[in-house]
């Protein structure tokens, strides 16, 4: 039981976030699970390590929010990929979400900013 | 597998193909990326388990992943599942089956409007009433239903029927219909309409009516061939032609339960059909049956306080003239009341309710001992799954996932036993209503499941699931998984407090059998004690025929000469040994009985005696020998002296000596004065109305002296023929006289068998439920068994090597059973002689208590419960020590 409890947790940690990150990630066009854990570890440098067991579940779920799209497309080396697209719902749901994570970041910016009274 | 699964499954291979081969680009070597690649993608179970949680749907791919794993298991141990699926089916199926039967004769309501508002209408107590009783339910004369219907306020609407058998043919063999008189409200009140034409109404329901029909649903569709035209057409009854003015709606069988109805005739055309008014006149003829639909608002009791208000006015208005004197009083003092109505009469209720209660507790309890059984398989089950269960919760399953899936199992397993027992329900049902069955008379109920049946079946079927399902599932995951996972299963103490519920289980199973066992060994005996009851006399070879003999119009003064005619033409038929006439056939379920006294003799108590009237030759084609005097002859006429044959029983309590030449007194009735009779003969003890009942006295009257002769008779005939080719020589004999006469046949041997039909029904079902029971109880103390040697194998190899000898160890595990066994038999034992006295009234020839059934009973079941246990004890005593020790 405890290993499955901890996993739970992480995703829990991670959900808005990593939701975000996905969406913005696929702003730039069409890509597969591997491609976009790489991408955002690439872009943030090798700071935000996408764990599978997160992303995933998380793609999955976002496709069934239908903030995503996914369908097969075989890529360069013949594989046959499964790739996730950005819907017009995602663009919206991006644009709300950054809207949001900014104003989070601020607020929290503005707690740790926030001059010691002497 | 689902295509979302495979999906899933290609998209992480994927995945780990890329991550792969990025290693691979960038220098490692393809063994050390493929590690590094698996390291970093972490458990690829767990992703896939928790990605499809996000599928939503995932409760139902749940429920059908527990179900296609329960369905292997079962597959897996098809004994297991047999005796599970067969312990569901015969417990729930016996139970539908014996509620559909107890629903249909005793709870549901008729199927006619509002049944809540109807009541039964009667006189509170009848004693004191005199005349002529026409039918098993409560009932009133005809001027009195007329009055009540007058003066009653409490009712919207009143009705009266009366249940009784046309005949349909013109003339030759008997085509009977089930008949109604009913009221011109009848319809009315119940609320029940017409398929095509129109029901009957008041205005058809008057003095001096031309008789009108309605038929049945079912009798047009069965017996008029759906014929359109039918509204309109004619019908025969009784001889004669009656207009048919409409067909009642399909639901609708009558008021009366178990009996359904052909033809209905308003009650005023019994002048029309039996050729006087005289029955609609007399205060002496009770036949009618009353029901009524309260008005809104008014209660039972309130409209019973009502009846008794109005109660006096009517009876002292209708007090017939030639009411005999000593019951006037009570006549003027009836009081009439009002009861519920909803559920119909029915003579099935009064026959069969106690035997269905009692085949329900049965069914019930064969149920409580299917469902300790399944219990007890589970809770052995889930004993050799506890490591199964270990791993499952080691390897991150939660607790309550592993009660589903042992949920799932055990409602599988709920849903196959309880389908089967659907099944099974629907065959014992029609068969147990077809063994109600008598000849000529078919029972009617509607046994299909309705809500009711089904919502019983259901909560049994969920209340076994939960009850053997759960609680191994409580018990089997409670324990921590490590502790389950050190426990090598076998003698540590984890198991013991389980164990000790099982062998509380196999106890109350063996417990409960033997009640079951008594009960069918009680009602077998009873059985057979009433099949070797010797009526007294011989009903072999013996055919009673009825006559209808109408269409001949013989003036009163002929029908002597032409009963006799009658019986002479008969006895004329070669191969017909003797043949006679006789009003009361015996165990016909008919009576006929009066005060007497022995005239002329002081202090001579006044008894209750019974009657009947033959002819000469009746005693000799029965078979009822003469113990003093003569028989009838034809020398005993209307105008010779009255004369009267008793038997036995009379000359022993009545006449208290030999009561040749006295003279024996015959209260008056409404039709005739007190009478005398001189006692010319006895005859020797025969039953008279049930082979169940003691012999009362009897006087026999003869046939050629009462006052007025009908237009019917009744013969016994008995010939060496076989009874085909009797009763068509019968009907040919008859037929020469003349092709008008109805003639209808039955053989008395089958007549008196039908009357032991409630017992054979009884014993028979009580037997399978008991046999059942005690194959389900011997298969759980086997396994109760069985497990105790494999738990304790290790034990028994250490005694072994140790010295024991096998007769010690065989001892020791059959000491075990006979305890089990002997405190089950204790409870059963005492079980039984608390619950008997419920049986008491169905019982014959033996008391409920019946030492040797009891002791019969547990013998039995004692032996093969120790031939059970025999099997593993041996198998015990068969351990090679060496073997044993060699195990973990």
């Amino acid at each position: 039981m405890p290993p499955k409890a901890r996993y739970r947790n992480r995703i829990e940690l991670l959900q808005g976030t990593l939701d975000l990150l996905v969406l913005q990630t696929l702003q730039w066009g069409p890509q597969h699970g591997y491609a976009i854990a790489q991408a955002i570890r690439a872009n943030s440098s090798d700071v935000l390590q996408v764990d599978t067991g997160s992303l995933y579940p998380a793609l999955h779920r976002l496709e069934r929010q239908k903030l995503i799209a996914a369908s097969w497309k075989v890529s360069e080396n013949r594989q046959r990929t499964r790739v996730y697209r950005l819907t017009t719902k995602g663009r919206e749901e991006l644009v709300s979400e950054r809207t949001r994570w900014s104003r989070f970041v601020d607020a929290v910016a503005g707690v740790l900013n926030k001059p010691q009274p002497e | 597998m689902a295509r979302k699964d495979r999906e899933l499954d290609e998209e992480i291979r994927t995945h780990l193909e890329m991550a792969v081969r990025d290693r691979v680009d960038r220098g490692a070597s393809r063994a050390d990326a493929e590690s590094a690649a698996r390291r970093e993608f972490g458990n690829v179970g767990l992703v896939k388990e928790v990605t499809r949680d996000m599928w939503g749907r995932m409760w139902i791919e749940r429920i059908g992943q527990d179900l296609r794993y329960a369905a292997r298991l079962m597959m897996r141990s098809p004994g297991f599942t047999a005796v599970a699926v067969l312990s569901l089916a015969l417990g729930i199926g016996a139970n539908t089956a014996i509620f559909q039967v107890v629903n249909a004769v005793r709870l549901r309501a008729l199927p006619v409007s509002d049944p809540g508002s109807l009541a039964a209408v009667s006189i509170a107590d009848m004693t004191g009433a005199r005349g002529n009783f026409n039918s098993r339910y409560p009932t009133v004369t005809n001027p009195i239903w007329e009055r009540l219907r007058a003066d009653q306020r409490a009712f919207s609407g009143l009705l009266a029927w009366n249940g009784t058998t046309f005949n349909l043919s013109r003339g030759g063999l008997a085509r009977p219909a089930r008949g109604l008189w009913v009221s011109g409200s009848f319809f009315d009140v119940l609320g029940v309409g017409a398929s095509s034409g129109r029901v009957l109404l008041p205005a058809d329901d008057h003095r001096g009516c031309a008789p009108r029909a309605v038929v049945s649903h079912g009798f047009w569709r069965n017996e008029l061939g759906v014929r359109p035209d039918v509204v309109g057409s004619m019908l025969t009854l009784d001889g004669r032609a009656v207009e048919v003015v409409g067909v009642t709606s399909a639901g609708f069988a009558g008021v009366e339960v178990g009996r359904t109805f052909d033809v209905a005739v308003p009650i005023c055309s019994v002048a029309t059909l039996s050729g006087s008014a005289e029955r609609l006149d007399s205060g002496t003829d009770w036949w009618l049956t009353i029901m009524g639909r309260l008005r809104p608002g008014w209660t039972l009791d309130q409209a019973s306080a009502h009846l008794a208000a109005i109660s006096p006015g009517i009876f002292s208005a209708t007090l017939p003239s030639n009411y005999p004197t000593v019951s006037v009083d009570q006549y003027r003092a009836f009081t009439l009341r009002a009861e519920p109505g909803g559920t119909g009469a029915s003579g099935l209720r009064e026959d069969y309710g106690d035997p269905l209660w009692i085949l329900l507790a049965t069914a019930a309890l064969v149920l409580v001992i299917a469902c300790v059984n399944l219990a007890n398989l589970m809770l052995a089950r889930a004993s050799a799954r506890e490591r199964e269960f270990a791993v499952r919760l080691g390897v991150g399953a939660s607790r309550g996932r592993v009660m589903r899936q042992l949920l799932v199992e055990s409602l599988l397993l709920a849903g196959i036993g309880a389908a089967c027992g659907m099944l099974l329900a629907g065959f014992l049902s029609r068969t147990l209503v077809s063994a109600l069955d008598r000849d000529g008379q078919s029972v009617f109920l509607d046994v299909g499941t309705d809500w009711r049946v089904l919502a019983f079946t259901m909560a049994v079927a969920v209340l076994t699931c939960l009850l053997f399902g759960l609680a191994p599932a409580f018990r089997a995951t409670r324990a921590g998984s490590l502790q389950l996972l050190r426990s090598d299963g076998r003698g540590l103490t984890p198991s013991r407090e389980r164990f000790a519920l099982r062998r509380a289980l196999v106890t109350l199973q063996v417990a409960l059998s033997l009640v079951l066992l008594v009960a069918a060994a009680l009602f077998t005996r009873t059985l057979m004690n009433l099949a070797a009851v010797d009526p007294g006399f011989s009903s072999h070879g013996v055919v009673v025929t009825s006559l209808d003999l109408r269409s001949l119009r013989t003036p009163e003064a002929e029908r002597y000469a032409l009963h006799t005619d009658v019986v002479n033409r008969l006895r004329a038929i070669p191969g017909v040994r003797a043949a006679a006439e006789v009003w009361v056939v015996p165990i016909s379920g008919n009576a006929w009985g009066n005060s007497v006294w022995m005239e002329g003799r002081d202090g001579s108590q006044v008894t209750d005696a019974l009657f009947n009237r033959v002819s000469d030759g009746y005693f000799a084609t029965l078979g009822i020998p003469f113990v003093a005097g003569r028989d009838f002859s034809d020398r005993d006429t209307t105008s010779s002296p009255n004369v009267a044959i008793v038997n036995e029983a009379f000359a022993r309590t009545v006449a208290q000596g030999n009561p040749i030449g006295q003279r024996v007194k015959v209260e008056a009735t409404p039709s005739r004065p007190e009478m005398s009779y001189e006692i010319v003969g006895v005859v020797r003890d025969a039953k008279y109305l049930s082979l169940r009942q003691n012999v009362e006295p009897v006087v026999f009257l003869p046939a050629r002296q009462t006052p007025r002769l009908g237009e019917w008779a009744q013969l016994v005939v008995r010939s060496d023929l076989p009874p085909s080719s009797m009763t068509a020589a019968i009907a040919q004999a008859i037929g020469e006289l003349n092709p008008g006469i109805v003639v209808s046949f039955t053989m008395l041997k089958t007549q008196i068998s039908d009357t032991l039909l409630r017992e054979r029904l009884m014993a028979t079902l009580s037997g399978f439920f008991g046999v059942v029971a005690a194959l389900l109880a011997v298969v759980g103390l086997y396994g109760v068994i069985a497990y105790t040697v494999a738990r304790r194998t290790k034990e028994i190899g250490v005694r072994m090597a140790l010295g024991a000898d096998r007769g010690a160890i065989l001892g020791t595990i059959l000491g075990e059973a006979i305890w089990l066994i002997g405190i089950g038999l204790a409870a059963g034992a005492a079980l039984a002689l608390a619950s008997g006295s419920a049986a008491r009234r169905l019982l014959f020839g033996l008391e409920s208590y019946d030492p040797l059934t009891l002791g019969a009973s547990a013998a039995a079941l004692a032996g093969i419960a120790l031939a059970a246990s025999y099997v593993p004890a041996r198998t015990a005593a068969r351990i090679e020590p060496i073997v044993a020790l060699r195990t973990d």
